[in-house]
């Protein structure tokens, strides 16, 4: 018990990181209706972009943002695959992924791995310091779903909710659908490289393979965030909350899980089952009660 | 307003499902004009305004709205000048989004979408005041998401978007069809007063007879893709449901005046 207290800080804050890319991937899923496996790749290169940005001597500030916009460029890809070529979200997020291995690599320098000491270098966060990795990672959370918060309330965050909840209006009222699926790719995907800039620095490496399974991750964050949360927490801001929380405690469990005695080399058989689980609770739902939504859709008309 | 000239358009061509849906329509309409459109399934009533709406590209001919050829223009780009209702109350509005977001995504139709915000105060304000003309309880409920209103009150809010913005053509595809007879009649007063308020050149789409008649300066009958009736002004008046059966069934053989249409 004791070791596992000892554990919550680092898996609390290990899961704040996770959150902020559920953050990038709750824009995807949630907002514009879309799932984009970009994310796999875009993690990496964001992890892979810090750390070789911050190993040449650059300010670690200045490595976040070009990590930012190398996710965005990912994101760009999959945008530009999905509309101007046709191909169906989930393929084109499938093939910048593909694509995302080999960039990745070249960006390590042909390498799978590269190191970042904490030691050498002056870093945002890091299991080192734990503590402080907490604040800063709390305060980066924080900080994003509030500018996430001014955006989606804009004209543009508009526009880009009308094109993900309903496509035939958004362009009946003069909304390119295209340009604004494009921009919510970027805009996930500069997110999710953040995510992965901040994971690099936390364990003190960037690895190619750090990203596989990450949409799994995400989604579980956002799915868990929504199914408890989802009564108490109806405001845009609050529901981004639920995502980091989801991550967080998603972390929590699978400290638990490890605790107990699972083997680390089934934790993403794990995952993808827990996930797998939480999306088909809605469906069921909505199965087993379909007379309940009908009486309520009467109260709402008659109100 | 409109000028269509020429437009054609096939589905599916040179498969075993060729479809011929519109077929040579040319069409002016007047500053003004409340144009009536009946006609059977398939007669190509809808594929004329998604033609006008730039859903599809036509095949050949040209569509002029105000003076400007829009023929090659995208659908988000013409939208600047339609207003447009569906069928579906489910499809002119946006579920996830409040009403009040809805409203203000109609409100800057045709604009450039900015990093201002996206609903102002002033705006919230007119809105209200609008929806409390509805008297549909719904001034009350800006904050509501629009998921959570019946088909009826959707359609309603769809025709406010559809004209917030003063458009210059306004196109209804049979918008009262999927709502029940006294929801309907409310949504077909809303839209009388609105298209007459605005002065608004308005195309409806329907399949009531009566309303056909009873609304409008002009009515035009639809089939096999082709113009077949196009009769306006004292001679619209005087027209009864039984004069358009007879029509009906002249232009098809008989075959056009199904029950759909006997019953409404």
């Amino acid at each position: 018990m004791a070791a596992f207290l000892a554990s919550l800080p680092g898996a609390i804050a290990q899961g704040i990181i996770w959150g902020i890319m559920a953050i990038g991937v709750f824009i995807t899923f949630r907002v514009l209706d879309v799932a984009d496996l970009t994310v796999d790749g875009t993690l990496s290169t964001g992890g892979a972009v810090l750390v070789m940005c911050t190993v040449s001597g650059m300010n670690i500030y200045l490595a976040m943002v070009l990590a930012f916009l190398a996710g965005c460029l990912a994101g760009l890809a999959t945008g530009v695959f999905h509309t101007a070529f046709g191909i169906p979200a989930i393929l084109s997020g499938i093939l910048t992924q593909l694509a995302l291995y080999s960039i990745n690599l070249r960006i390590l320098g042909n390498k799978a791995n590269q190191t970042l000491s904490v030691t050498k270098y002056n870093l945002m966060v890091s299991l080192r310091y734990i503590p402080k990795s907490l604040i800063v990672c709390s305060i980066f959370a924080v900080a994003l779903i509030a500018l996430l918060y001014w955006f989606f309330g804009t004209e543009m965050g508009h526009s880009i909710r009308a094109t993900g909840s309903n496509q035939a209006m958004a362009r009946a009222n003069g909304i390119n659908t295209n340009t604004r699926k494009i921009i919510g790719l970027v805009l996930s995907n500069g997110i999710v490289a953040l995510s992965g800039a901040l994971l690099s620095q936390y364990q003190g490496f960037a690895d190619v393979n750090m990203g596989r399974g990450a949409i799994v991750i995400g989604l579980a964050a956002v799915i868990i965030g929504e199914v408890i949360f989802s009564k108490l927490f109806k405001n845009f801001a609050l529901k981004l909350l639920a995502a980091v929380f989801g991550g967080v405690i998603y972390y929590i469990v699978i400290t638990i899980v490890l605790r107990l005695g699972l083997n680390a080399n089934d934790l993403k058989l794990f995952s993808a089952l827990v996930v797998a689980l939480f999306l088909g609770i809605p469906y069921w739902k909505a199965k087993v009660a379909p007379k309940k939504v009908k009486t309520k859709e009467r109260s709402a008309e008659n109100a | 307003m409109l000028e269509i000239k020429g437009v054609s358009k096939t589905f599916n061509p040179g498969t075993i499902n060729e479809k011929r849906a519109l077929n040579g329509i040319d069409l002016t309409l007047n500053d003004g004009d409340f144009v009536t459109v009946i006609g059977g399934n398939g007669a190509g009533k809808s594929t004329l305004l998604n033609m006008i709406t730039g859903v599809y590209p036509v095949d050949c001919g040209t569509i002029i709205i105000d003076g400007m050829d829009v023929t090659k223009l995208p659908e988000h780009k013409r939208a600047k000048y339609l207003g447009r209702v569906f069928q579906d109350p489910m499809t002119g509005t946006a579920a996830d989004m409040e009403i009040a977001e809805n409203l203000a995504i109609a409100a800057r139709r045709g604009k450039r979408r900015t990093l201002l915000p996206g609903v102002t105060h002033k705006e919230k304000n007119e809105f209200r005041e609008l929806l409390k003309k509805l008297d549909l309880g719904l001034e009350d409920r800006l904050t509501s998401k629009v998921g959570l209103l019946s088909g009826g009150q959707r359609q309603a809010i769809t025709l406010l978007m559809a004209t917030l913005q003063h458009p210059k053509l306004l196109l209804l595809d049979e918008h009262t069809a999927a709502l029940d007879p006294a929801t309907a009649s409310k949504v077909l007063n809303l839209t009388e007063e609105l298209v007459s308020d605005g002065h608004i050149t308005t195309i409806m789409i329907t399949h009531n007879m009566k309303d056909a008649i009873r609304l409008g300066n002009r009515l035009i009958m639809m089939n096999n893709g082709e113009i077949i009736y196009d009769i306006q002004g004292e001679e619209k008046k005087n027209l009864h449901v039984s004069d358009l059966l007879e029509l009906f069934s002249k232009a098809s053989n008989g075959e056009f005046a199904n029950d759909r249409m006997m019953l409404s």
